[in-house]
C-alpha cells in the first residue's frame, strides 16, 4: 500500500513539475496548472502502474523474505505503541535531510539562503528552480541515461555469461582466476585512476561518454560475475546435463535452459549496476568532457560554484536522485536479496 | 555433482568455448586491474612530478613511501591513517549495530514494513555526492542540526560539528580511562572467545585494534598525565613500536590457534619468525626505524563525529536489509525452541539469532570496511580538500597528484590505500572461498 | 652565432610580419574551447566576452567549459588529466605568476605569446611589474584580463561607529579593539574556510614581514626560520584568537563569511576585492555606504596581487580562434566589458575608470600609485607544489599553534620546491 503512496505522490510531482513548466511556456497562470498537473500525474500513475506494480509486488514476495504468518509475540498494546513510536522516530531522522533537500529546493534564492531557517517550510512554491535545473542538466541527464542503460546492460550480459561458465563450466585454474576477478571490485579506484586514463586517451575515446561506459563495464564485471555465479550455482546441474543430453551445446544451454531462469539475477544486477554506475562520480569527472559528462558532474558544478542558492543545487540533487530513488521503491524487495547474492558467499 | 562435472569435460568444444566466453573478460580484468595497479605502483618508484609530455620518471626506490611516514612532507598523510582508523572503527560499529537493531524491530510483524524498509534503505541510493552536500550543510554550526530544537521551542544547539580542532580529551583520572580500559578488556575477551573457538582469523582481526588500544594507552600515558594538551592523543614516534607490537600479537595469536588445531609444527614454524621480530624489537629495532623529525601527536578529532554520522546515516540501512535477510532465514521451529527453554523475545535475538548471523556480519563488515577505508566523495564534498581533522588519504591522492602535480608521491598513497584494502579483502576471499570448496 | 643565420632570423621575422596581416584577416571559423572555473556569480563577466567575440567571429562556436567546486581543485584536476593526455582546450584560466610558469611553462605546455604582445602594441600597455609576472626565460606566457587585490578588509562604517570602534591601522591596533568588539558580542575578525585562513595569512605576513621580507620568502632569500618570520605566526595566532576559527570557520564559504560582516555579526573579513563585486552586484550594496573597506592593517601602500589570465596551449585544434580570443582579452575594449561585470579591474593602464564602481576606482589609483607584491593563496608567487602544501603548513600550525613546527614544515617545503634559498 505504502509503495502505492509512493508512487502517487512521485507521479503527482512530476505531473505538476510538467504542467507548471507547460502553463508557463502557453503563458497561462503556472500555479493553477500546478495543481491540475498534480492530480492528473496521480490518475495517471494509478492507470498505468497499478497493474504493473500489482505484477512486481507478487512476483517481488518470495518465500523466505516476507514475514512468516505468525502472531507478534508482544503484542501488549503498550508493546506495540512503543515500537511504532520508535519506528516512526526513527523514520522522521531518516527523512530529515531528504525534507531539508525538497523544502529548499522549492524556496526562493533569497530564504533558500539563510541558514537559521533550514527547517521552516517554503513561504510560496517556487519551481522556477526546478526549471533551472532542467535547462541546464537536461543534456547531463540525457547522457547520464545512455552511460547507465549501456554500461548496465552490457556489465550484466557479459557478468550472466561468465557466471555461467564459473558456475558450470569450471576450468582448469577457475579457482585462481575467480578471486582473482573479484579483487576488482574491491580496489580504490585512485589506484588505477591515471593509467586508466591514458589509456582511454590512447585509444581515442578520451572525453566521450564511450570511454567512461568501457571503464564501467570492466569494472563492473567483478560483482555482475560474482551475483550470476551465485545465483546459476543454484540452478541443478541436473537441467544442464538434460540439455546436453538433448544435444544442446555450450550456448544451447545458455540460450534455452540457463538464460531463461535468469531474469531474479538480471534485475538483481541491474538495480546494482544502475544505482552504482548512477552515482560514480571519481571517473565521470576525469573521463568525460562538457559535453558528455553525466549528472553527478554537472550537479558537482552545480553545488561547487561558490553558489550561495542553494535551491538550485536542492533541486539538482533531486533530480540526480530520482531515478535511482524510483528503482529503489519499485524494485526494493530484489533489492534485499541481491544483497545477499552479492556477497562472498562465507 | 562430480559425475556431471566429468560428463560436460568430455563434450571438448564446448569446453573451449567456454573459456573463449570468459577469456575477455579476463583479459579486460587484467589489464584493467592487475596492469594498472603495476603501472601506478611502478610510477610511486619513481620522483615524476610536473606536466611535461614527457616527463622524467627516475626510478628512486622508496623513497616516496619512507618520506610519507617519517618526512615532513608526510605529516598529512599520517594525521590521515590516524582519521581513517577511527573513521573506519566508529563507522563500522555504528552501522552494524543500528543495522540489527532496526532488522530486529522491523522483524515484529510491523504494520508498513515495506515503507519502513525502504525508508532507511533509500539513502543508499543517493550518491556520496549527494549526501555530502546535505550534510555540509546540515552540518553547519548555525544552520542545520543545531537550530532543530527552535523548532519545538528549545534554544539552539552550539555543537561545532565539522569546525573542530579538539580531539577528545581524555582525562586520565576521570572516568574516559575506566572506558577505554573496559573497551580494551571486552576486546580481549572477545580476543579469547575466538582463540577458544578456533575462529583464529577472527581473533587476529579483533586483536589488532585492541593491541593498537593498549599501545595507545600504554605508550602515551605518561605524557598525558604531565600535559593535558596532549590528551587523547598519541605521538607518532611511537608507531614503529605500535606496529611492531601488533604483528607480534598477531603472530601469537596465530601460533595459540595452530596449537589448539594440534598443529604443532607449523606452530614451531611460526614461532620463529616470531622470536625474531620479537628480538628485532627488544634490541631497539623500531628506534633505528626511519621516524619523524619531531613528536607528532594525534587522537581522535571530534570533527569526525558528524561525518560518522552522515556515513551512518547513509549505509546503517544496507546492513539493516542484509541483518533482515538473515533472520529471515532463521527457522521458526528454532525460535520456538528457544522460548520454549525460557528465552524471552531480546535474548532469542542475541543468543539464538546473532551467533547464526555471523557470515552476514563479517561480509557485511568487509563491504562496509572497504568502503570506509577508499572513502572519497563523502569527505571531498563535506569539508573540501584542506581541512585535515577529517580528511582521508583518498583525499589526499587527489590533491597530491592534481594540484601538487606530484604523481608520484599521489601513486604511493594510492598504493599504500590498495595494500589497506587488500589486507582485510584477500584474507576475507581466501577463507570465504577455502570455505565454499570444502562444503 | 654566425652572421648568417642573424640574417636569415632577420629575413624570417620579416616574412612572418609580412605574412601576419593576412593571416589575421581570415575570419578564424570552427569550435572554441574555453576552459575556466568561473561558473554562478562569477559567469555572467566571461559570458560577456563571448557574446562580443561572438559578435565580432560569427563563425566560431564557443564552447565554455567550466569545472567548478573545491575552489578550482576541481578545474585544475580536469584540466591536468586532460592535458597529460594530449586533449588540451583552446584555451584555459590560470593564475598569473607561478601557477602559470612553475605548472605550465616549465612543462613546456604553453606558446610564446610576445609575438601576439609586440603586434598588438601591448608591450606599454600592462605595467611592466605585470609583465614580469608573466614572463619566464625571455617569453611573455599568457594574457591577463584583470587584476585582483587581496589585501583588503571589508566592514560596514555604520556598524563600526555604532560599536565605537575603528579601523585599525595595524594588527596591533586591532587586537587593541578586539576585547571590545567580542563584550559587543561582535566577531571581531571572520574567516571561512580552509582558502580563506590562507588569505587572511598572507595579509598578516605581508604586514609584520614588510614587502622587502615578503618578497625574500618566494626568491629563496629569506629562510622561514628567522625569528621575524617566527613571531609572526604569533601574531597570527593572537589575531586567529579574535576570530570564529573555532566556531563555525569550516563551515562557511567566502560569501557567507562577508554575510556575516554586512549582517552585523562580526566587524571585520580580510578577502579579496571580488568580495566587492559580490557586496556590489549579488547584495545591491552602495560602495562606502553599505560596506567600506581599507588596505589589510598595516599594508597600507601596497598592493597585493593576483591576475588571471588566459594562454595559449601548445597542439590546441584552433589555433587562429584561440589567438582571435586572447586578442579580445587583451584589448581595452575586451578588458572593460570583463572587468566592471567581474568586480575586479583592468590590467592594462588606459581603461575606461567611468565604467567602474566606486571601490574598483579607488583600486585602480592604488594599483598605479603603490608598491606591488604577489599572492601566495592564489598562485602568483610560489609554484603550486608549494601553494597547495602550504595548506597542511597552515593545519600544522592551527592544530599545535606553535610557530616554530609551522616554519619548519614551510621550509621544508620550500626546500623541496626549489625555492628554500
Amino acid at each position: 500500500m505504502e509503495l502505492l503512496f509512493a508512487w502517487l505522490i512521485f507521479g503527482a510531482l512530476i505531473g505538476s513539475l510538467g504542467t507548471y513548466l507547460l502553463y508557463e511556456q502557453m503563458g497561462r497562470d503556472p500555479e493553477q496548472g500546478a495543481l491540475i498537473g498534480a492530480g492528473v500525474g496521480a490518475a495517471g500513475t494509478l492507470v498505468l502502474l497499478v497493474p504493473l506494480w500489482v505484477y512486481i509486488y507478487r512476483e517481488g514476495r518470495q518465500p523466505g523474505y516476507t514475514p512468516k504468518d505468525r502472531q507478534p509475540l508482544e503484542s501488549r498494546h503498550y508493546a506495540r505503541i512503543a515500537l511504532y513510536t520508535i519506528l516512526i522516530l526513527m523514520t522522521m531522522v531518516y527523512l530529515l535531510p531528504i525534507y531539508t533537500v525538497v523544502s529548499t529546493s522549492l524556496k526562493s534564492p533569497q530564504d533558500a539562503g539563510k541558514l537559521s531557517a533550514v527547517w521552516d517550510l517554503p513561504s510560496s512554491l517556487h519551481w522556477e528552480s526546478y526549471k533551472t535545473a532542467i535547462d541546464e542538466l537536461g543534456p547531463k541527464i540525457r547522457n547520464s541515461f545512455m552511460l547507465t542503460i549501456s554500461a548496465t546492460v552490457l556489465s550484466a550480459i557479459m557478468g550472466s555469461l561468465n557466471g555461467y561458465v564459473l558456475a558450470k563450466w569450471k576450468f582448469p585454474g577457475a579457482n585462481i582466476v575467480f578471486p582473482l576477478m573479484l579483487f576488482g571490485m574491491f580496489i580504490p579506484y585512485q589506484s588505477i585512476l591515471i593509467p586508466l586514463f591514458q589509456f582511454v586517451q590512447d585509444i581515442e575515446l578520451g572525453g566521450t561518454i564511450y570511454g567512461l561506459i568501457m571503464a564501467h563495464v570492466v569494472y563492473g564485471l567483478p560483482i555482475t560475475t560474482l551475483i550470476f555465479r551465485n545465483y546459476y550455482t543454484e540452478v541443478p546441474t541436473e537441467m544442464i546435463e538434460a540439455g546436453s543430453i538433448d544435444g544442446a551445446g555450450f550456448f544451447g544451454i545458455y540460450r534455452w535452459i540457463v538464460f531463461p531462469l535468469s531474469l531474479p539475477g538480471f534485475v538483481v544486477v541491474i538495480i546494482w549496476q544502475f544505482t552504482q554506475i548512477w552515482n560514480e562520480f571519481l571517473f565521470a569527472v576525469t573521463l568525460t568532457n562538457e559535453n558528455s559528462q553525466p549528472i553527478t558532474v554537472a550537479l558537482a558544478l552545480l553545488a561547487g560554484g561558490e553558489a550561495v542558492k542553494w535551491n538550485l543545487p536542492m533541486a539538482g540533487a533531486v533530480l540526480a536522485a530520482l531515478p535511482t530513488l524510483v528503482v529503489y521503491i519499485v524494485l526494493g524487495r530484489f533489492f534485499i536479496r541481491g544483497l545477499l547474492a552479492g556477497s562472498v558467499k562465507g | 555433482m562430480q559425475l556431471s562435472v566429468e560428463r560436460l569435460r568430455r563434450a571438448n568444444p564446448d569446453r573451449v568455448f567456454a573459456v573463449l566466453t570468459i577469456l575477455p573478460s579476463i583479459i579486460l580484468l587484467g589489464i584493467f586491474v592487475y596492469g594498472f595497479i603495476g603501472q601506478t605502483f611502478a610510477w610511486s618508484l619513481t620522483d615524476w612530478s610536473g606536466l611535461e609530455a614527457h616527463a622524467d620518471k627516475n626510478y628512486i626506490g622508496l623513497d616516496n613511501y619512507k618520506a610519507l611516514f617519517s618526512d615532513f612532507q608526510g605529516f598529512r598523510f599520517r594525521q590521515e591513517l590516524v582519521n581513517t582508523f577511527f573513521f573506519t572503527l566508529f563507522f563500522l560499529v555504528g552501522c552494524l549495530v543500528l543495522g540489527f537493531l532496526l532488522a530486529v524491530l522491523l522483524d515484529q510483524n510491523v504494520k508498513g514494513e515495506g515503507f519502513f524498509r525502504t525508508v532507511f534503505l533509500f539513502p543508499m541510493a543517493l550518491s556520496f555526492a549527494v549526501t555530502g552536500t546535505i550534510w555540509r550543510w546540515l552540518l553547519n554550526p548555525k544552520g542545520g542540526i543545531n537550530v532543530l530544537p527552535e523548532l519545538f521551542g528549545g534554544d539552539a544547539w552550539s555543537y561545532s560539528w565539522l569546525n573542530n580542532r579538539k580531539a577528545y580529551e581524555f582525562n586520565w583520572h576521570e572516568v574516559p580511562v575506566t572506558t577505554l580500559l573496559l573497551i580494551i578488556f571486552l576486546l580481549l575477551f572477545a580476543v579469547f572467545q575466538f582463540v577458544w573457538r578456533k575462529k583464529y582469523l577472527a581473533s587476529v582481526y579483533m586483536g589488532v585494534p585492541t593491541a593498537l588500544l593498549f599501545m595507545w594507552m600504554w605508550s602515551d600515558w605518561a605524557t598525558w598525565d604531565t600535559d593535558p594538551t596532549m590528551r587523547g592523543k598519541f605521538n607518532w614516534q611511537n608507531a614503529p613500536q605500535y606496529v611492531v607490537a601488533v604483528i607480534v600479537i598477531g603472530f601469537l595469536l596465530y601460533m595459540v590457534n595452530l596449537l589448539g588445531q594440534g598443529k604443532r609444527r607449523a606452530a614451531w614454524i611460526t614461532a620463529i619468525p616470531t622470536a625474531i621480530i620479537f628480538g628485532w624489537y627488544l634490541t631497539g629495532g623500531p628506534d633505528r626505524f626511519p621516524n619523524v623529525p619531531f613528536p607528532e601527536q594525534f587522537g581522535f578529532n571530534l570533527a569526525l563525529v558528524g561525518i560518522i554520522i552522515a556515513s551512518i546515516w547513509q549505509l546503517s540501512g544496507y546492513t539493516m536489509a542484509m541483518y533482515l535477510a538473515g533472520i529471515r532465514g532463521v527457522p521458526e521451529e528454532l525460535r520456538e525452541a528457544a522460548r520454549v527453554d525460557g528465552c524471552n523475545e531480546w535474548q532469542v535475538y542475541t543468543l539464538i539469532i546473532l551467533p547464526m548471523l555471523r557470515p552476514i556480519t563479517l561480509s557485511a563488515a568487509i563491504v562496509l570496511g572497504h568502503i570506509s577505508l577508499k572513502v572519497f566523495d563523502l569527505i571531498f564534498a563535506i569539508a573540501g580538500t584542506d581541512y585535515l581533522p577529517v580528511s582521508v588519504p583518498g583525499v589526499q591522492v587527489y590533491v597530491t597528484m592534481f594540484r601538487s602535480n606530484k604523481f608520484a608521491v599521489g601513486s604511493a598513497i594510492a598504493v599504500v590505500l590498495l595494500v589497506m584494502v587488500a589486507s582485510v579483502i584477500i584474507p576475507y576471499l581466501a577463507t570465504s572461498l577455502r570455505a565454499e570448496h570444502e562444503v | 652565432m654566425s652572421k648568417r643565420f642573424v640574417s636569415f632570423m632577420i629575413v624570417l621575422t620579416m616574412a612572418l610580419l609580412a605574412v601576419v596581416p593576412t593571416f589575421a584577416q581570415d575570419a578564424p571559423s570552427g569550435e572554441l574551447e574555453i576552459f575556466s572555473w568561473w561558473a554562478g556569480d562569477e559567469g555572467p563577466a566571461l559570458e560577456a566576452l563571448i557574446v562580443k567575440y561572438n559578435e565580432m567571429y560569427p563563425d566560431v562556436t564557443v564552447n565554455n567549459a567550466t569545472v567548478t567546486g573545491g575552489s578550482g581543485v576541481n578545474a585544475r584536476a580536469v584540466l591536468k588529466t586532460r592535458m597529460l593526455g594530449g586533449d588540451p582546450p583552446d584555451s584555459f584560466q590560470v593564475h598569473a605568476g607561478q601557477e602559470l610558469i612553475g605548472t605550465w611553462v616549465i612543462a613546456d605546455r604553453m606558446e610564446d605569446l610576445t609575438f601576439l604582445f609586440e603586434e598588438e602594441g601591448w608591450m606599454d600597455k600592462f605595467p611592466q611589474g605585470l609583465i614580469d609576472l608573466l614572463s619566464y626565460e625571455g617569453g611573455i606566457w599568457s594574457v591577463p584580463v584583470n587584476i585582483h587585490r587581496s589585501n583588503v578588509m571589508w566592514y560596514v562604517p555604520a556598524n563600526l561607529e555604532a560599536w565605537g570602534v575603528s579601523v585599525p591601522a595595524s594588527w596591533a591596533e586591532f587586537l587593541e579593539i578586539c576585547p571590545t568588539l567580542q563584550a559587543n558580542d561582535v566577531t571581531p575578525l571572520v574567516v571561512g574556510e580552509n582558502w580563506t585562513v590562507n588569505h587572511l595569512w598572507e595579509s598578516v605576513a605581508l604586514a609584520e614581514l614588510g614587502v622587502d621580507g615578503w618578497n625574500g620568502l618566494w626568491a629563496g632569500e629569506k629562510s622561514w626560520l628567522d625569528d621575524d618570520v617566527v613571531a609572526m605566526w604569533d601574531t597570527f595566532g593572537q589575531i586567529l584568537d579574535c576570530s570564529n576559527i573555532d566556531v563555525d570557520a569550516a563551515t562557511l564559504s567566502w560569501q557567507q563569511a562577508t554575510d556575516a560582516v554586512i549582517a552585523g555579526d562580526a566587524a571585520f573579513n580580510v578577502m579579496g576585492d571580488w568580495a566587492a563585486g559580490y557586496m556590489f552586484t549579488t547584495l545591491g550594496l552602495e560602495p562606502g555606504v553599505g560596506f567600506g573597506w581599507a588596505p589589510s592593517p598595516g599594508t597600507g601602500g601596497v598592493f597585493m596581487m593576483l591576475s588571471d589570465s588566459f594562454g595559449l596551449p601548445k597542439d590546441i585544434k584552433n589555433h587562429d580562434a584561440a589567438v582571435a580570443w586572447l586578442k579580445l582579452l587583451g584589448s581595452q575594449e575586451g578588458q572593460d566589458i570583463f572587468n566592471p561585470l567581474k568586480g575586479s579591474i583592468a590590467g592594462r593602464l588606459d581603461s575606461d575608470l567611468s565604467l567602474y564602481n566606486a571601490y574598483l576606482q579607488s583600486a585602480a589609483a592604488d594599483w598605479q600609485m603603490d608598491a606591488v607584491v604577489g599572492s601566495l593563496a592564489h598562485g602568483a608567487v610560489a609554484p603550486e607544489s608549494f601553494s597547495s602544501e602550504f595548506a597542511t603548513v597552515m593545519e600544522i600550525y592551527l592544530g599545535s599553534r606553535n610557530g616554530m613546527s609551522a616554519s619548519n614544515a614551510a621550509q621544508a617545503i620550500a626546500n623541496q620546491a626549489g625555492i628554500g634559498g
